[in-house]
């Protein structure tokens, strides 16, 4: 597999090459649905201008990147285009290879499953083979690689190629089953953007799983393994902001980051929820309907978790889903995140509902963004609520593909361990309801 | 053969080449800052050059260069925070030769008014369009269709409106609005009614496309006049380029509408003084807007002056033909089974094959002119004009050729994947493009949608194939050249409608290279690729 793997690389890289090398890379780095006041690369030099002239990068509320982020870029400025290339490889590996180690343990479980009898008799055909699922790591790489979102996040180069290797690289080191490895990595990708912390549960159920300790708070051996899994993460949480207390030498980085992920002070328009409401509402609410909006992001963690405690890797999808719909400054590099892993559940095709309107939503609101953007600001003759309405349907059609996922995934489950073709008491067919 | 042969032709290039390549016998421009100064204006000139993608015959780039000349009135108690802009283009010859003089009638009326709350800019452009270009680029600190200019020595504040002026002759028996833009955009309609209604007011005949008002409505033959005025402006909104000075405004969000006179047999004429009090109607209205105008419609057909269609009718009818590509698509994907593997991969290769050669059509009629030139006996126009039509009609033979390429395809599933991929790419293309330029979207579908929607490889191929060809972008592009000669009653033979539509290329290349119009990308681009798709399902074996 390293053959096509090394060309998808190439191919990758060329594109990225061209586009950067063209007159398109200007236009695509202004686009709003590419970069936010987060990760847009503009604020980057700004603030590493500030730092050359001696004055805080954070004055002036133009820069909101991590220190680490400033000081990687303070001496790589000059090949900034290969330090996102690279970022973009390296996330694609880090992929293919959980993948590989995923579907490994996947077959390794099935295997046992089927052993010990707990599959039903009519259900061989949703069982997978190794034959079906050797060409699936390839496909996971190429829907990262070759997918436009991240091809245009890379040559915008919005810092968000970085954080997608940060988190890439947490979960092929949870995958790989180092647990230092993977809070550190957890720490550094929730100090870059603090949702990540709720990639804690799952990665939590997934060592939990693989060392056999079972999930039940009256054991010692859980709290104990969770106690030092949460020692190495906060302990490395703690570090890196000391570290970055003692580059700087000072704690502005903190409003400025973090104050300004949580207070969402900036509303220039994106594709996220919270710019057309918060433009909206009156200064009185507006902690409340922050804290509102904030806590949705991280209240789906819990009932997910226990829902899907067996099966933390289709978790990590969950939750990396609802984090890049749901927080404050969404872009189209977060979205190709996640649908890099949908190759991993092709098996599901035949449970999938809707998956033909959402795909069609998702491509016509891609196509729509740029066109009313136009309409909007240059030529005037629409507004904001067209803008915001694409932004709408654009986030229900994700939130419908995320919804369809997690309904499909159950119900193989639910077929798996209860027979393909259900009957109801009195025999005829029954039909499955996801309550 | 070729654009030469023809004396008309000639003529009309030699005066395109007099006008585009005389630095000495331009524009006065002394004479108009000697002008202007003396009626008490801020006068300031601005150079600009350009290069054009094809050079001229005499076998060198040309380069177009001009200057802008024009003169702020400032006003004499407001803060000077907004602008109007009344500007004329200077072209050489005949043509427009009175538009300036009745520029400095009005400068010298204006100066000494005192109830002007605007500054008004008195703008005289040379090369018509180009200069305007210039001129709005650096007004607005832009650069996008990488024009050279001079900066601007003075402004005046964010520019509201903007009237255009051409007069050819000192009395006129009727004005004519020009109201479509770039990319078909249109200023609000308030600034139609506006004018409308001080012609009306004035007693002087005003006209849309050059066709006169009728009063008989529920006639069959007020019908058709009034469906003819329509179709006209549909047809020129749909070319995508700017059919007066005034359409590069559009793009900046300024409201601006061009205004030309027409000397015709009639015997009621006007002269200069009532056109000049129509004007200052006009500007003083326009003069006393609290905020841009945006209260009326911006998306709207006008079948004539006092009758429109607005965007809730006629956005319908296009929906209705992109209806029938989802619903052909919904049904395809209930019967296509699960995609697997290498049936994605089918459907890859037409896709890239079908827009790479878009990608060539686009790219290499310009970039291959000298090599065509080398090889062929032809100027350079025709030889990108020519080189365009090569490589769409070379297009034609692809399926053939893909098909060797591919071995073991011709499954039932692959020709239904990509004819979903087809009509769903098809669909949201005819989307955005309605809602940019929605006389663009509304031709392409009704040619496109029918043939489409119900292409299968088991229609009879021969009858088909010509079906397809006949309903293909460039045979649309050849019969609107051919409606609108008949529209404007100068209709043509078969030879010079040729001819016509090798000039309407190449005035389509230009402009996206000169103003950045999108029609000729969109459809070497984007529309093409996607009926080559439809073309290669039709070959389908």
């Amino acid at each position: 597999m390293a053959a096509p793997l090394t060309l998808l690389l190439i191919v990758a890289v060329t594109i990225r090459a061209v586009l950067f090398r063209s007159s398109l890379a200007e236009l695509i780095s202004a686009r709003v649905e590419v970069v936010s006041p987060l990760n847009a690369w503009k604020r980057v030099v700004e603030g590493l201008a500030l730092l050359d002239l001696g004055v805080s990068p954070y004055s002036g509320d133009v820069f909101h990147e991590t220190p680490l982020m400033i000081y990687l870029f303070h001496f790589t400025v000059d090949y900034a285009e290969i330090v996102f290339i690279i970022a973009d490889g390296i996330t694609a590996l880090a992929l293919y290879l959980s993948i590989q180690t995923y579907n490994k343990d996947v077959f390794r479980k099935q295997k046992y499953a089927l052993e010990s009898d707990r599959y039903s008799a009519d259900c061989l055909e949703l069982l997978r083979s190794p034959k079906e699922m050797f060409y699936i790591p390839l496909k996971v790489a190429m829907f990262y690689l070759l997918n436009p979102f991240t091809i245009l996040s890379c040559v915008a180069k919005s810092t968000c190629g970085l954080n997608n290797a940060i988190i890439a690289l947490f979960i092929f080191c949870t995958l790989k089953g180092s647990a230092l490895l993977s809070g550190i990595l957890l720490a550094l990708a929730t100090y870059q953007s603090i949702y990540p912390l709720t990639l804690f549960a799952p990665a939590l159920l997934f060592f939990l799983q693989r060392l056999y300790i079972p999930v039940n708070l009256r054991r010692s051996s859980f709290w104990f393994f969770t106690l030092q899994y949460a020692f190495m993460y906060v302990g490395s949480l703690v570090v890196i902001t000391g570290l970055s207390f003692f580059l700087l030498g000072s704690w502005d980085f903190i409003p400025s980051v973090y104050g300004f992920i949580f207070s969402v002070p900036d509303l220039t328009p994106n594709i996220g929820l919270f710019w057309y409401f918060f433009a909206e509402m009156f200064e009185h609410f507006r902690l409340f309907f922050s804290c509102v909006f904030q806590i949705n992001v991280f209240f789906y963690t819990i009932p997910l978790s226990i829902k899907l405690k067996e099966h933390p890797v289709f978790l990590i999808f969950m939750q990396i889903a609802i984090i890049s719909i749901f927080k404050s400054y969404p872009t189209v590099g977060d979205v190709a995140l996640y649908m890099a892993f949908l190759p991993a559940w092709s098996h599901l095709y035949r449970f999938l509902r809707n998956i033909f309107l959402v795909s069609c939503v998702l491509l016509a609101c891609s196509a729509l963004f740029p066109v009313l953007w136009h309409l909007w600001i240059y030529a005037g003759s629409a507004n904001s609520n067209f803008y915001y309405a694409i932004t709408l349907l654009f986030n229900f059609g994700q939130i419908l593909l995320v919804a369809d996922y997690f309904y499909a995934y159950l119900r193989r489950e639910h077929h798996l361990t209860h027979g393909l073709y259900l009957k109801k008491k009195d025999g005829t067919e029954a039909t499955l309801v996801l309550k | 053969m070729g654009l030469l042969s023809d004396p008309s032709r000639r003529k009309v290039l030699t005066g395109l080449l007099t006008r585009l390549n005389t630095p000495i016998c331009g524009m006065p421009v002394e004479w108009l800052v000697k002008a202007m100064q003396s009626r008490g204006l801020e006068v300031f000139t601005q150079s600009f050059s350009r290069k054009l993608p094809f050079p001229d015959e005499n076998k060198e780039r040309y380069m177009v260069r001009g200057t802008n000349v024009y003169g702020i009135l400032r006003a004499p108690r407001a803060p000077r925070t907004e602008a109007l802009v009344i500007s004329a283009p200077c072209s050489p010859g005949d043509s427009n030769n009175q538009a300036v003089g009745l520029l400095l009638a009005l400068a010298q009326y204006f100066r000494n008014q005192v109830y002007w709350a605007k500054d008004i800019i008195f703008l005289v452009n040379e090369h018509d369009l180009m200069g305007t270009q210039a001129w709005l680029e650096a007004y607005h600190h832009t650069n996008i269709t990488g024009m050279e200019y001079s900066p601007l020595q003075g402004r005046a504040g964010s520019i509201q409106a903007a009237l255009s002026l051409e007069l050819s002759s000192d009395v006129i028996t009727s004005l004519d609005l020009i109201l479509e833009g770039l990319n078909g955009q249109l200023p609000n309609l308030d600034l139609a009614n506006l004018f409308y209604a001080f012609c009306q007011k004035l007693g002087v005949l005003c006209t849309i496309q050059g066709k006169l008002q009728r009063n008989d409505w529920d006639t069959a033959e007020g019908y058709t006049h009034a469906a003819q005025t329509m179709m006209l402006m549909v047809l020129k909104q749909a070319c995508g380029r700017s059919w007066g000075d005034h359409g590069l405004f559009l793009r900046y969000h300024i409201e601006a509408a061009s205004v030309r006179g027409i000397n015709s047999f009639r015997h009621y004429k006007t002269d200069a003084a009532t056109i000049g009090r129509l004007l200052e109607g006009m500007v003083r209205k326009l003069n006393n807007l609290l905020e841009r105008l945006h209260q009326s419609y911006f998306f709207y057909l006008l079948p004539s002056l006092s009758r429109f269609v607005s965007i809730g009718c006629y956005m319908l009818a296009f929906g209705l033909l992109v209806v029938i590509l989802l619903l052909r698509g919904v049904t395809e994907a209930q019967q296509v089974s699960l995609p697997s593997g290498p049936g994605v991969l089918t459907v890859l290769t037409p896709v890239v094959i079908s827009h790479l050669t878009g990608v060539a059509l686009y790219l290499l009629p310009v970039h291959l002119q000298e090599m065509a030139v080398e090889h062929f006996p032809v100027s350079e126009t025709e030889a990108v004009v020519l080189t365009a039509v090569a490589i769409y009609t070379a297009g034609l033979a692809l399926p053939h050729n893909t098909q060797r390429l591919l071995s073991g395809e011709g499954t039932e599933q692959g020709w239904k994947v990509l004819k979903l991929t087809a009509l769903l790419y098809l669909a949201v293309l005819l989307g955005c493009t309605a809602l940019i330029n929605f006389s663009l979207g509304f031709i392409l579908a009704v040619t496109l949608v029918p043939i489409t929607a119900s292409m299968t490889p088991h229609m009879p191929k021969a009858l088909s194939a010509l079906v397809m060809v006949l309903l293909s972008p460039a045979f649309t592009v050849l019969y609107c050249v051919f409606i609108y000669q008949e529209l404007i009653e100068a209709p043509v033979s078969v030879s010079e409608g040729w001819m016509l539509f090798l000039s309407v290329i190449s005035q389509g290349i230009l402009d996206h290279a000169l103003y950045g119009s999108l029609v000729y990308p969109l459809l070497a681009l984007f529309i093409y690729p996607c009926w080559l798709m439809f073309w290669n399902i039709l070959f389908w074996s």
